[in-house]
């Protein structure tokens, strides 16, 4: 569904992705594990549209879209959740979850998914009134899937949706994120959190300072005796 | 029946906007309201269009900017240059509208490169524009340099000033009202987060820059058609901090608040004339006053509405608030 192959991309001097190539194909959860800086983040964002890479293409179902604008490609069905959660603070929820749904215009169909959103996430439901920046983190984390959901895409990238959420609720969010890719759509996921992401993905890359070292299925990986030391504590 | 109820709402506004105009029209016409009073309305409405366009610039879309006479001057110049050789209603009219158009134009070639720029940086590049703008105005010969232009023939009246205040007011808030406005909101609240969803955030800063400079020239055509007399010192970096107290005093995000402080600051600055010394003194004193016990301003980012007032008027009628 997408492949992204031999992607460059620089920040002024800085290489920050060399030669990435990784493919997801529909259906898949895929995750993409690395440390700080390793450029998890820019690949999702070289992805989605945000950043151009200097060389390289992406493919989203065949078609060529590494000159596609980010407006085009959530039209096309990728949609993404930022590092960070970054939920629009002084918005109410409903105002948040609906502009997620701003390219579309099939009121209707957006009614539809909101009460999707809603049945997923009940505690947005009861908080739709609140502004968005007066909810708990964990409660931001789900405003923002639930956000990039209204979109209704085909593919969605998760950039660390368990940053900084406690045990329980790291839980709660993987399992979220397996539901939703079991009712269709393709994930992308990048995760710190190694041992979590490994148990739901299909497939795993690893990529270290700008280039993938190491590719495989879940439980491939999750035997690999370099990942065991390096992400998962012996 | 929700919607009767909306559509009346909206009916009875236009009543009030009707109604206000109705009155200080006769009150014009039977003598009642003086030259000084008439100046001061002219400079209330020319404020309230030139806040009320800043707001959705700074205020809605979260672009700093402190350009906006800049855009002013451009309309002012604009339509004087035009009324001193077609002085009718015509040759304002004209002015006025390609003033406009001029400054929506310039608004939108500074807009592209520099709406790239965040906060501070933001605002010293349109401070830059708007300086240039003005030592372009002083060194034309058209416009008669520093001397500036005088015995500009007065069209503005308060028919024209009311007209493009509440054309203003209408234009921008029906934009905000739209999804393009939810747009611009979420441009403020996080660029980042609105482009993933797919929003054009060059786009939206652009358009609001655009249409608050359009705004902000016909501002100046009227401040043109109104005083006669026009020079590029006016037009100041003052002139454009002016512009933004008046944003931050009534709300950023409140287009009611720019209203309510464009009028409180008229009237306060009126109050003051009888104490010329101590005037500047006292009013930044009043500004910084009001800052402190209001940081989020008048208004924060709500708008007044009929519930508001109904609201304040029970919190303030303790005999209803014993009866809770
Ligand atoms: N806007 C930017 N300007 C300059 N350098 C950048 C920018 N964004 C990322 N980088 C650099 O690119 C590299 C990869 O960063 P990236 O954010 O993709 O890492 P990451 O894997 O997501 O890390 P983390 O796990 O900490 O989020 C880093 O060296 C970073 O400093
Ligand atoms: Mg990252």
């Amino acid at each position: 569904m997408l492949e992204i192959n031999n992607i460059n991309v620089h920040f002024g001097v800085i290489h920050a992705l060399k030669d990435v190539s990784l493919t997801v194909n529909e259906g898949e959860i895929v995750t993409l594990l690395g440390a700080n800086g390793a450029g998890k983040t820019t690949t999702l964002r070289t992805a989605s549209g945000l950043k151009k890479p200097t060389d390289g293409n992406i493919l989203l179902n065949g078609k060529d879209i590494t000159q596609t604008s980010a407006q085009e490609r959530v039209k096309m069905g990728i949609s993404h959740v930022p590092e960070g959660r970054r939920v629009f603070p002084a918005m109410t929820v409903l105002e948040n979850l609906e502009l997620g749904a701003y390219l579309r215009r099939d009121r209707a169909e957006i009614n539809k998914d909101l009460k999707m959103v809603y049945d997923r996430f009940p505690i947005l439901y009861d908080r739709k009134k609140q502004s968005a920046g007066t909810l708990s983190g964990g409660e931001q984390q789900m405003l923002a899937i639930g956000r990039a959901l209204m979109s209704r895409p085909k593919i969605l990238f998760l950039d660390e949706p368990s940053m900084g959420l406690a045990p329980l609720l790291v839980q709660e969010i993987f399992s979220i994120i397996k539901d939703i890719n079991e009712t269709g759509t393709t994930i992308l996921l990048v995760e710190q959190n190694a041992s979590m992401a490994l148990q739901i993905a299909h497939r795993a890359y690893v990529l270290e300072t700008g280039s993938i070292v190491l590719s495989g299925t879940g439980s491939e990986l999750m035997q690999s005796e370099d990942i065991r030391k390096a992400y998962l504590g012996g | 029946m929700v919607k009767g109820l909306k559509e009346l709402l909206s009916l009875r506004k236009w009543f009030l906007l009707l109604f206000t105009f109705v009155i200080v029209q006769f009150l014009v016409q039977i003598n009642v309201i003086n030259d000084y009073l008439q100046a001061t309305i002219a400079t209330i409405c020319i404020n309230i269009i030139l806040a009320v366009s800043l707001n959705l610039i700074t205020g809605f879309t979260g672009q700093f900017s402190l350009g906006h006479a800049g855009f002013m001057s451009i309309g002012a110049y604009t339509c004087a240059i035009i009324l001193l050789r077609v002085p009718s209603t015509g040759g304002f009219l004209a002015g006025l509208l390609s003033g406009a158009v001029l400054a929506a134009l310039v608004g939108f070639l500074v807009g592209l490169p520099t709406l790239r720029l965040r906060g501070d940086y933001l605002a010293i590049a349109t401070l830059g524009m708007s300086e240039i703008i003005r030592i372009i105005f002083l060194n034309l010969e058209i416009t008669n340099g520093a001397a500036g232009l005088s015995g500009i023939p007065r069209f503005t009246n308060w028919f024209y000033l009311f007209v493009f205040m509440a054309g203003t007011i209408l234009l921008i808030s029906n934009f905000l009202r739209s999804s393009h406005g939810r747009a611009c909101i979420s441009v403020r609240e996080d660029e980042i987060a609105a482009e993933a969803m797919g929003i054009n955030a060059t786009r939206y800063k652009v358009t609001a820059f655009t249409i608050g400079a359009f705004c902000a020239g016909i501002a100046g055509a009227l401040y043109a058609g109104y005083f006669y007399f026009l020079k590029p010192s006016t037009f100041g970096f003052l002139k454009s901090i002016d512009i933004l107290v008046i944003v931050v005093l009534g709300g950023m995000g409140s287009l009611s608040g720019s209203v309510l402080a464009a009028i409180l600051l008229a009237l306060i600055s009126t109050f003051l004339q009888d104490f010329p010394d101590l005037r500047m003194v006292l009013y930044s004193l009043m500004l910084i006053i009001i800052m402190i016990f209001r940081p989020q301003g008048l208004m924060g980012s709500k708008e007044l509405s009929l519930k508001m007032l109904t609201g304040l008027g029970r919190n303030l009628l303790p005999s209803r608030k014993g009866g809770e």
